[in-house]
């Protein structure tokens, strides 16, 4: 459709409009071509956010969800309560917070582990690779609701996979467990991720792989360098960037993790398994204050700004060093 | 080359060790699709008793799983449909201009992706009921189009920068050629670029279908029980008291078929979209 609709402009400018008058709109090109896409980053990401930030100075009760404008302020109570780690309010954030940190640091340091081992196995060619390379995307590829929905079977107790395994196959317990409550919840919910976020790192890793020239690896091994030097001293310092970025990826969608838990457990999880946004979530829908939730919205967003803002000094300076 | 034993055993365990946890869900999930709901009840079968379709056709009677299906194709078409369009204008501008503002516009736009989701959900879920107040009827809260809308921006940003570097590789020679026959910009795009970046165009739509089709947490308040997608109706399915494993297995099949395929044909050319940012 706008093929036909520019075709007749085009000829009037050739017929004789100024070239000037050309030259302006062709500098208006690029900004027209961008105009939906800004506008709908405005309306759904940027104008949120600053009505987020709002929201978590207002109390923001069930009663005002429907007239925000008769909310009334709070100051930093919202924050007050949040911080308070004396308070149980305060005392389960902390405790959330907690435990997101010990999942992220779990999760994206096998994530990696896993991706950078089937990278450097698959990156020599063998019988089967291309194959095996297909599978281990399928857990990416695949709805994240399906993979996580087929975990909850497999950890049920009386019927599940994992403890048929461990009790009947290999008669390592006498008592089926249970995964999905309790303390071996946590669990459960680090490895669902883990099965997830891998063939991810392992994707990029394989990518940066490619990049790396073989001659490196050729005049390494005219050195005398064996297959473990190489990956330790070439391959490790050439995927060095891709790491940088991985990593951080990595980190920013595991800490911020929502699908997992609340496929695996519904909107409130077990208290090993609180993630932080579920656990923001349950404050505010479940209690509807959402006031209360935007001031852990906006504390979370401050910690990850400061946590990627750190980590990308670290990471560019020593480069720099380097 | 010379291999060490040391590497053949470590590529062993490798080998086998990430094989067997990659494919054993997978493998539950297809064999327990075909068992019958004894099955499923007792303790863990490896290979059903007697093998039946039954779990794909009860499956449609159990939960409203055609109005699921049917929402969750409605909104995720639609959402990659405008989200492909509006991604290829502002992809077009960044491959091919060189604009002020060009490089805080990627830059914004990467890192709108990486904010997390609940940060926007409370405020969005507040602005649509109030828009709707405003308007005296519902027409975003847990509405169809709310959730489009929401959607196309979720894969917005990849779909950019993808489809950005994926024009980057076609020589400008072509824009040229275009433009000395007459082709205005919007042409020389849809006539001349677009059908040299097909693979690239179809790629960022397989991503922004398969990002619509998995959301889950804006889906969770973003919908009522006549707009609620896939992700949350089997979300619900399989958090009941009594849950027909068997069905569910089923249904969690049917709905991953497509987008797995496509992802695997595709392979090539959304490894190559969404790995390019980082590499580069």
């Amino acid at each position: 459709m706008p093929v036909t609709t520019t075709k007749p402009t085009s000829e009037a400018v050739a017929a004789g409009v100024p070239p000037r008058r050309r030259r302006r709109w062709k500098g208006a090109t690029p900004y027209l071509l961008i105009l939906p896409a800004v506008l709908l980053e405005l309306l759904i990401h940027i104008v949120p956010m600053i009505v987020g930030i709002w929201m978590s100075f207002i109390q923001l009760t069930q009663f005002f969800i429907a007239n925000w404008s008769q909310a009334p302020s709070a100051g930093l109570g919202n924050y007050k309560i949040a911080v308070d780690f004396s308070s149980p309010i305060g005392r389960a954030l902390l405790h959330s917070f907690t435990v997101s940190c010990l999942y992220t640091l779990i999760v994206v340091g096998l994530a990696w582990l896993f991706g950078m081992s089937a990278a450097a196995v698959l990156q020599h060619g063998f019988r089967g690779r291309g194959g095996l390379r297909t599978l281990f995307l399928v857990p990416y590829a695949l709805p994240i609701y399906a993979g996580v929905i087929t975990w909850s079977f497999m950890f049920q107790r009386d019927n599940g996979l994992v403890n048929h395994v461990l009790v009947s196959n290999l008669h390592l317990l006498n008592d089926p467990p249970f995964w999905l409550i309790g303390n071996n919840a946590f669990v459960s919910m680090a490895v669902v991720a883990l099965w997830r976020s891998w063939p991810f790192a392992f994707l990029m890793i394989m990518a940066g792989m490619q990049s790396i020239p073989d001659e490196v690896y050729q005049a390494a091994a005219v050195d005398g360098a064996g297959i473990w030097q190489q990956l330790r001293y070439i391959t490790l310092g050439m995927l060095r960037p891709v790491n940088v970025v991985l990593v951080l990826m990595l980190f920013l969608w595991t800490f911020n993790d929502f699908n997992t838990p609340f496929v695996l457990f519904g909107p409130t999880p077990p208290q090993s398994a609180d993630l932080i946004s579920i656990h923001i979530y349950d404050n505010s829908f479940v209690n509807w204050n959402f006031g209360l939730g935007s001031a852990m919205s906006v504390l979370l967003l401050l910690f990850l700004l400061v946590v990627t803002g750190a980590y990308l000094l670290v990471t560019n300076r020593r480069s720099r060093r380097a | 080359m010379h291999e060490p034993r040391s590497f053949r055993l470590f590529r062993v365990v490798v080998v086998v060790g990430l094989g067997l946890f990659t494919i054993v869900p997978l493998y539950v999930m297809v064999t327990s699709a075909l068992k019958p709901l004894g099955d499923v009840q007792g303790d863990f079968r490896w290979w059903p008793s007697h093998p039946t379709f039954r779990p794909f056709i009860d499956m449609w009677s159990t939960v409203p799983l055609a109005r699921y299906f049917v929402n969750s194709l409605v909104v995720s078409v639609t959402a990659t449909a405008f989200s492909v369009l509006i991604a290829i204008f502002a992809a077009y501008a960044v491959s091919r201009y060189r604009f002020m503002g060009r490089r805080p516009f990627t830059g914004a736009v990467l890192a709108t992706q990486m904010f997390p989701g609940i940060l926007f959900l409370l405020p969005l879920f507040l602005i649509f009921v109030n828009i709707d107040k405003q308007l005296g009827f519902t027409f975003v809260y847990q509405t169809r189009v709310g959730l489009i809308v929401t959607y196309l921006t979720f894969s917005l940003p990849f779909s950019i920068w993808m489809l950005a570097s994926y024009l980057d590789g076609i020589p400008r020679e072509l824009d040229e050629a275009a433009r000395v026959d007459g082709c205005r910009t919007l042409g020389t795009l849809f006539r001349v670029v677009l059908p040299a970046a097909r693979p690239g165009v179809i790629a960022v739509a397989v991503y922004a279908f398969m990002t619509s089709w998995g959301e889950i947490l804006f889906a969770s308040q973003m919908t009522n029980d006549a707009t609620k997608t896939l992700s949350i109706g089997l979300q619900n399915y399989s958090t009941q008291i009594n849950v027909y494993w068997n069905q569910v297995m089923a249904a969690s099949l049917v709905v991953s078929l497509p987008v797995v395929i496509a992802f695997l044909f595709l392979q090539k050319y959304l490894v190559a979209g969404l790995t390019s940012g980082s590499v580069k």
